[in-house]
């Protein structure tokens, strides 16, 4: 993409969207799938902190129902665990932006660990819980790629401005 | 650290509040949540929604179908052949057994009309294709490419060439899901083939391996006993395949002995399945009658039976 084509991170945000949702199903070759990062997530906090007017609450939203519909036992679970997530971050957008790196990734991860707890607490409620510990394994691995994904993206953000 | 982009002014005093929007949007799934947990009521929803999801499932899948499509045309001659060949023999062969089914199929229905049992028989078939996707790795289930559209409904029995696979829980479209019978969610009611004792097999979250909780230390079972579905639970027909016993384990100061059974269907390996249509589901109204909620399977109502 050409420096200065696009003016607004819509595009970019539709484009990474789509990509984190394809990734979101994508087979990954043997016992690798149990720690697929929610790269949607990770999407979701990144350009909560960095385009908040065109990435707010209902855009958050809508990605969970996205995933719902993808993966969900049940529609409305990651829809509200994304809200929470999303919600949380625009409180603490001023803040988060300004932290450095190490900081920003331990906060990225009790966002996570959040967002993980909520789907836990909504399975067992509705009767299907899932016990292993490996189920925690997604938040660890999201958290190890969030410094790579704000590397990558930031400085894919700022050739396009 | 993050970077500002052009618009990263804050969205707070801007548009409604961020807590009452969040407060709504949180209403709102909490009422989707309920609706499709409680009622069921967001059915036709779900599969007008879930046609949106549709065009990922053909993007993740077109590579694994470019391959095939690759290695089909240029398998070369010889293969061809080969394969011709095995097949021939196999279809000769299931052709014979073909030969014998059809006379026993045939007096199984009339001594089923002499005791006007309700179980009815496999009337229409339809293969389904499992589509490269992964829905949850903690829970045994699988898309296939057949939907509404192909008449699949919830609650459906599906089959591999060795036995029972599963059953539809989330039709789309043209997609549907499927649970499979080793889901820790999923029971099934079956029966020894030798000697028609009736029990229920539980998933286990491993393909290789389904429980009986629910048979006494006396109960007649050994190893490499044929465990066939019951037929009690009005979703999967009766006396298809299901498991074969792999360990039994005895302990006099328990009551229920310990029985592990292996799943006949090839549910880590099948590509295909087999979608059923019996008799009596023809009869009835597909998505209305309470036998075809999986949830009423999914649940080991019945008693053990000793």
């Amino acid at each position: 993409m050409a420096a200065g084509e696009i003016r607004s991170p819509g595009l970019r945000v539709t484009g990474t969207v789509l990509l984190a949702l394809i990734f979101a199903i994508l087979p990954l070759p043997g016992d690798l799938d149990v720690g697929r990062p929610h790269l949607l997530l990770l999407l979701v906090i990144y350009w909560a902190l960095s385009a908040p007017r065109v990435a707010g609450l209902m855009f958050a939203w809508f990605c969970g129902l996205a995933i719902d519909l993808l993966q969900g036992p049940l529609l409305g679970q990651h829809a509200a665990a994304f809200l929470l997530v999303a919600f949380l971050t625009h409180k603490f957008q001023l803040r988060m932006r300004i932290f450095p790196i190490y900081h920003q990734t331990l906060t990225v991860f009790m966002l996570l660990a959040l967002y993980e707890f909520l789907l836990f607490w909504i399975d067992g409620i509705i009767g299907q819980a899932v016990t292993t510990w490996m189920r925690w394994m997604p938040v660890l691995t999201s958290t190890l790629l969030w410094p790579f994904l704000v590397g990558i993206l930031d400085t894919w953000n700022r050739r396009s401005r | 650290m993050v970077t500002l982009s052009s618009d990263s002014r804050p969205i707070i005093g801007r548009g409604p509040p961020l807590g009452a929007s969040f407060f709504f949007l949180a209403i709102v799934s909490i009422t989707l949540m309920v609706l499709d947990h409680r009622g069921n009521y967001l059915e036709t929803a779900k599969m007008w929604m879930g046609m949106a999801t549709h065009p990922f499932y053909t993007v993740v899948q077109a590579p694994f179908d470019f391959w095939n499509w690759l290695t089909g045309s240029f398998a070369d001659r010889s293969k061809l052949r080969a394969e011709n060949e095995r097949l021939t023999e196999e279809l000769r062969v299931a052709r014979i057994k073909a030969l014998q089914f059809e006379s026993l199929n045939e007096e199984n229905r009339r001594l089923r009309a002499i005791r006007a049992a309700s179980q009815g028989i496999a009337d229409r078939t339809l293969i389904a294709e499992i589509i490269h996707v992964d829905v949850d790795p903690f829970r045994h289930r699988v898309r296939i490419n057949k939907g509404a559209e192909d008449g699949v409904f919830k609650g459906q029995p599906v089959l591999d060439a060795f036995g029972i696979v599963g059953q539809v829980t989330r039709v789309d479209r043209y997609t549907a899901e499927l649970i499979l019978i080793s889901d820790n969610e999923h029971a099934t009611p079956v029966q020894v083939n030798r000697n028609g004792i009736r029990s229920i097999a539980v998933g286990t979250g491993d393909v290789n391996k389904l429980t009986l909780p629910f048979l006494t230390v006396e109960a007649d079972v050994k190893p490499d006993d044929l465990l066939v579905s019951s037929g009690l639970d009005g979703i999967f027909p009766a006396g298809y395949p299901v498991a074969r016993i792999t360990k039994v384990e005895r302990d006099p100061s328990q009551t229920f002995a310990v029985v592990e059974a292996k799943p006949m269907a090839q549910l880590d390996r099948a590509r295909e399945v087999l979608l059923l249509w019996s008799e009596t589901k023809r009869e009835a109204a597909p998505e209305t009658t309470p036998q075809t909620n999986p949830e009423a399977a999914q649940r080991p109502v019945e008693a053990p039976q000793s």
